[in-house]
């Protein structure tokens, strides 16, 4: 078993726990990063725990803000904060509101929730490390539903007309968004044929396989003088019985039972 | 010799200096950058001016992103883009964040001039003070922009400046000295305080301030630079001293510089108030005088207004 792979089970455990906790989050969009998360967290980004505002670091924009309850569980297990604020997730006071919240939370780069406005932020950020000559990367993930917001699209053509090789992005193509399928409300494909029309560096995966995200990351270092876009065909919900794969899954109730059933699950792979 | 310059240049010209020893001012720009004087910086520093296309979202994004890496960034286009396209991203990608980033609205009012209704931004002031902790700035000459563009660069916190970018005024000396969040008294008198903000106005505040001389009334003149944070203390200062206020803006009355001081001073010295600024109105095409007529901005309706106000204070 890869190592990684049980990160990943473990992010996911916190994940739900985090939003049973509270009772109600979004569960759909959370578990459908987890693989590229952990990727990230645990063996590509230079980021330091001890130090989150090391100006040197790698970045990381989740475009969809709504997953936040992912991020914060991979932040925990990096050792960004402790553990136990998972369980204060959208509690008065917290550090951890369902958006993030560069203000707020140890480790988070960019404030998100707004769809449509992550790319544009690593644009900047790209254009910014250029200008630092710092050989750093900036990192995106956007939802698929959030790719019908037109600023993508203004952020595609500038990214690929500043040859941001910096930058790689990833499209969580979990197919889903709140009102149902993604190609029943507004059909992205083919994503492969659109990213490529506008000049990036496209490669399509599995993005609930660890080595080929991985893989797919250093090709896309490797593509000079473009934009990396990497679409990860993933599964809403995944890891979560009551949740995977289902399209109620974008923001849905979850009992601390619903939890222990699922993590219990989850601890069953684990021993496999 | 008389400065003939163009605000725009002053803006673009600020800029290139101070960004000879802070290489962390970037200039940005969405396909107006001749228009907004920047490609004097842009020829200097290729590396820090970026344009990205008729893209205004995008425009104030890239911004952003650029000032969470430590950059200060000055965004521009026009004010009904500025506003109109780019506010999410200015609220939430940059003010809601917590970074710091210049976004620059030109043409403001009827400065769109000949660009009619449709780039007439009234409302611009309004949106933009709804935002919280954002400073909004419009300068009315040449040495106040230059001045405050150069005090915005190290300043704590956004910035709205709001820019007249043809033409240009000279009225402070050179020992006159501006801050932002401080408005400047540029003639003191006892009847009436005509407050007012921008170049279009101010223009037509010193003509009315001599107009109402001619009649006996002394009309105290305070130029306020900037719109938000009020510089609320200078205001109640006036408005004890002559008992009257007559605010003059080339924006939307409702929301902007006038609603700020009725805001104020109906919470600390209650005091006549006539707004000069457009009312509930969209823009048209035309020329600026035709605007200023059309739209009350010029010298005789400040003076009517300046009256109607006296004539209140006495009941």
């Amino acid at each position: 078993m890869n190592d990684l792979d049980g990160i990943a089970r473990e992010i996911r455990k916190l994940t739900i726990d985090q939003i049973a906790h509270l009772g109600i989050g979004h569960i759909g969009g959370s578990m459908s990063i987890v693989e590229v998360l952990t990727v990230l967290y645990f063996k590509v980004m230079d980021v330091d725990p001890n130090n989150p505002q090391r100006a040197d670091r790698d970045r990381f924009i989740l475009s969809k803000g709504h997953a936040g309850p992912a991020l914060y569980s991979t932040l925990a297990e990096r050792g960004f904060f402790p553990r136990d604020w998972l369980h204060t997730l959208n509690k008065p006071g917290t550090n951890l509101p369902s958006h993030c919240d560069r203000q707020k939370t140890p480790g988070v780069d960019m404030t998100t929730g707004p769809l449509g406005q992550g790319l544009s932020l690593a644009n900047g950020i790209a254009l910014g490390m250029r200008l630092d000559k710092l050989d750093r990367y900036v990192y995106v993930v956007c939802g698929d539903g959030e790719l019908q917001e037109g600023q993508n699209w203004e952020a595609a053509m500038s990214a690929a007309h500043f040859q941001l090789d910096n930058l790689i992005a990833f499209t969580d193509y979990n197919k889903m968004q709140i009102d149902g399928m993604t190609s029943d409300i507004m059909e992205m494909d083919d994503l492969v044929k659109r990213w490529e029309g506008f000049n990036w560096h496209v490669q399509r995966i599995d993005g609930h396989d660890v080595d080929a995200i991985e893989t797919a990351i250093a090709a896309a270092k490797a593509a000079n003088g473009k934009p990396s876009m990497i679409i990860l065909d993933t599964i809403k919900g995944k890891g979560f019985s009551l949740a995977d794969g289902e399209v109620g899954s974008h923001n849905m109730p979850i009992s601390m039972d619903d939890a222990k059933v699922a993590i219990a699950a989850l601890d069953v792979e684990d021993g496999d | 010799m008389a400065d003939e310059r163009d605000m725009r240049e002053i803006y673009a010209g600020t800029l290139l200096e101070a960004g000879e020893t802070d290489d962390r001012i970037c200039v940005l720009e969405a396909d107006l950058m001749k228009a907004t004087g920047t490609p004097v910086f842009a020829d200097r520093f290729p590396e820090r001016a970026f344009n990205v296309g008729v893209a205004e979202a995008n425009l104030v994004g890239v911004a952003c992103g650029l000032a969470s890496m430590g950059k200060r960034p000055y965004a521009a286009t026009f004010t009904a883009f500025a506003a109109r396209k780019g506010y999410d991203q200015f609220f939430v990608s940059g003010n809601y964040s917590g970074l710091r980033v210049n976004l620059i609205g030109t043409d403001p009012g009827i400065t769109a001039e000949l660009n009619g209704g449709t780039h007439m931004c009234f409302e611009d002031v309004t949106m933009m003070r709804a935002i919280p902790e954002l400073t909004i700035i419009e300068p009315c000459d040449r040495r106040s922009l230059e001045a405050l563009v150069r005090e915005s660069i190290d300043y704590d916190g956004s910035i709205y400046l709001r820019l007249q970018r043809k033409g240009g005024l000279s009225l402070y000396d050179e020992d006159e000295t501006f801050r932002i969040g401080k408005g400047n008294v540029v003639r003191d008198g006892d009847d009436v305080t005509i407050v007012a903000v921008g170049m279009v106005l101010m223009e037509e505040a010193l003509k009315a301030v001599e107009m109402l001389s001619t009649e006996g009334i002394s009309a105290a003149l305070i130029d306020m630079h900037t719109i938000k944070p009020l510089d609320g203390d200078l205001v109640e200062q006036y408005a004890r001293k002559t008992g009257t206020i007559v605010s003059c803006e080339n924006a939307q009355v409702m929301g902007g510089l006038g609603a700020a001081i009725a805001e104020h001073l109906s919470e600390t010295v209650p005091t006549p108030l006539y707004r000069i600024g457009s009312r509930d109105q969209f823009g048209q095409v035309g020329d600026l005088d035709y605007l200023k007529g059309t739209y009350a901005m010029d010298a005789a309706s400040i003076v009517a207004g300046a009256k109607s106000v006296i004539a209140r204070r006495r009941g």
